[in-house]
């Protein structure tokens, strides 16, 4: 075994999605369900494998490390993964798309992340991250014979491939002006290059600049955030919900580890590029966002603006900015999920709906899906006492102290501009005359919907799960220094 | 006068820019983007043999053989998606790909 203790979680997903992709060609009719179950398992082991197995340390010569960090990671990575699995079920089956092919490739795409959030050096960075996005660019068009879906999957594939370009002359730089590529030899040259007076080469924060830029079209911050709306608006819904969620996490926390362990030394090179992503993003999210008409676009923008917060957290750097991304990047990823639990549930008589006017009056027809969907907007916008405030306050608190105090007053600002369209969401539900009548959503989508939003309800679980989680979050972000 | 270093990057750097470029202004044929895309990694392939060259280390040969090797997958992902897109609207000009807007 050795140093294959340290990637367990991996190991587990890489097989199962061998042995499923068998499976699945040999059983027939019920083959998606069979094999959605499986991933949903593997998933789940991938999940707390970190935890149960307990392995920390590097493997493949410091390609690959295990640490606290990677192991919370990768634990909301597998919960979100699984959780958005779980919604293609009855979507699939109704919009006759059920193929068992899907598992597999999230499960391929899940192990791409796993590599991305454990990577060490540039190499394992670039494969992890080309694993998962060529699994999500077919995922994008898995809808084959719908137009729409189609040339989702043709926008995502060109620009991801144009950012995976920069990435990659980004590293070319990084390698010619370090002569490494490991994250720990790279934070030593330049630690005896500053100590002997001399100041970074303009070549190295060229290749910092192209590699950060790179990154922000996968987590498609501004300005590189102009995939996001179309590929959001053109995939299937659960294919949607699972680009929210999972692939935003892992791209953040692998900027986090590249910005702190390997350039950790030079705070200003990078934290500037940070600021101006963060701000671009929290202004493009919070104005575009303001004459979308399709729900699916609306969140399209909102992880831009959400991008941008966790952007701010993180351009805090140090523990307390980690501890805070960490913090802001659960909650929305619990928002996430039961938003699109309730997208999903938007389904009339004629198939699904995606119009916010759609919406109107759903008081008077559904009391419990209101309800759950103002809970989750006004956590979202950051209405004192929900959750999503205590997300974006961790967040803020550590730019704040970290001395930067405009780039706070922005992000303020912008959620405020945020927080109208939520509530415009709100006053659609239970002020407008009824639109649409939805049929009676499946058992499993309504317990997700309403699982988020009671987790997003503070006063009935926040002093129960706070500090334990706290406690893990916080030695998750101190590992990485 | 004796090629050197800069030489190579500079030849990399014009392909690059090429390349980006292709993508942006480029108003006909998606597959042109495709080719373009192809020679953005293939000017970082060049950035890093010369590097590895120049100070000689392994690692950045092994990079660009990886880069090869991911970029064919991706050539083909892409190609295979463009099929699928072309079936759909019977045509593969950029301009058409305008359906979300916004």
């Amino acid at each position: 075994m050795g140093q294959f203790a340290y990637l367990t979680g991996e190991v587990v997903i890489a097989l199962s999605a061998l042995v499923l992709l068998l499976v699945g060609v040999f059983s027939g009719k019920n083959a998606a369900s069979i094999v959605r179950i499986g991933a949903i398992i593997a998933l789940l082991v991938f999940a707390f494998s970190g935890y149960i197995f307990n392995g920390q340390g590097t493997a493949f010569d410091g390609a690959f490390i295990s640490d606290d960090f990677s192991r919370y990671v990768k634990t909301l990575i597998g919960l979100t993964a699984a959780a958005t699995l779980w919604f293609t079920r009855d979507y699939f089956k109704n919009e006759k798309l059920d193929h068992f092919e899907y598992s597999i490739l999230l499960l391929f795409a899940v192990l791409g992340m796993g590599i991305m959030v454990s990577s060490a050096n540039l190499l394992s960075l670039y494969i992890g991250i080309e694993m998962q996005s060529l699994a999500l660019y077919v995922m994008a068009a898995f809808n084959r014979d719908s137009l729409r879906a189609s040339e989702a999957g043709l926008k995502y594939f060109v620009l991801g491939a144009l950012s995976s370009g920069l990435l990659l002359y980004g590293m070319s730089l990084i390698y010619g002006f370090t002569g490494e590529i490991g994250y720990t030899e790279i934070a030593s040259f330049l630690s005896t290059e500053q100590a002997s007076g001399h100041g970074i080469s303009a070549g190295l924060v060229a290749g910092l600049v192209f590699l950060l830029s790179g990154l922000a079209f996968k987590i498609s911050a501004a300005p590189f955030h102009m995939w996001t709306p179309d590929v959001y608006e053109g995939a299937p819904t659960p294919v949607t919900a699972f680009f929210a969620g999972a692939p935003k996490l892992a791209a953040l926390a692998m900027i986090t580890r590249l910005i702190i362990e390997p350039f950790g030394d030079i705070v200003h090179s990078w934290q500037q590029v940070l600021v101006v992503l963060a701000v671009l993003s929290m202004l493009v999210g919070a104005f575009g966002a303001l004459t979308q008409t399709n729900i699916k676009r609306l969140m399209a923008y909102s992880s831009i603006a959400n991008m941008g917060y966790a952007l701010v957290a993180l351009s805090a750097g140090g523990q307390a900015g980690v501890t805070g991304m960490l913090i802001f990047m659960s909650i929305y990823l619990v928002t996430v999920i039961g938003t699109f639990a309730c997208i999903l549930q938007m389904r009339t008589r004629d198939g699904m709906v995606e119009n916010i006017s759609d919406l109107g009056g759903l008081s008077k027809s559904n009391l419990p899906l209101s309800l759950i969907f103002t809970a989750l907007m006004f956590s979202v916008a950051g209405i004192p006492f929900f959750v999503g405030f205590f997300g974006k306050w961790f967040a803020f608190a550590p730019a704040f102290e970290a001395g930067l105090g405009w780039l706070v007053v922005i992000a303020l600002l912008s959620s405020v501009v945020g927080a109208f369209y939520y509530i415009r969401i709100v006053k659609t539900i239970w002020f407008d005359d009824q639109a649409q009548t939805f049929v009676k959503a499946p058992r499993s989508l309504a317990f997700l919907s309403t699982a988020s939003a009671l987790l997003l309800f503070p006063i009935l679980l926040l002093p129960f799960v706070s500090a334990p989680l706290l406690g893990v979050i916080q030695s998750a972000a101190a590992s990485l220094f | 006068m004796s090629i050197g270093l800069s030489h190579y990057l500079i030849v990399a750097a014009i392909l690059f820019t090429i390349g980006v470029f292709g993508i942006f202004v480029n108003r006909k044929n998606i597959i042109i983007i495709m080719m373009c895309i192809e020679l953005i990694l293939l000017a970082v392939n060049i950035n890093f043999v010369a590097f590895a060259t120049h100070s000689g280390d392994l690692a950045g040969q092994v990079f660009a053989m990886f880069i090869l090797t991911v970029a064919a997958a991706e050539a083909a992902v892409g190609l295979a998606i463009l099929v699928v897109y072309f079936r759909n609207r019977g045509d593969i000009a950029v301009e058409d790909a305008n359906l979300m807007k916004g």
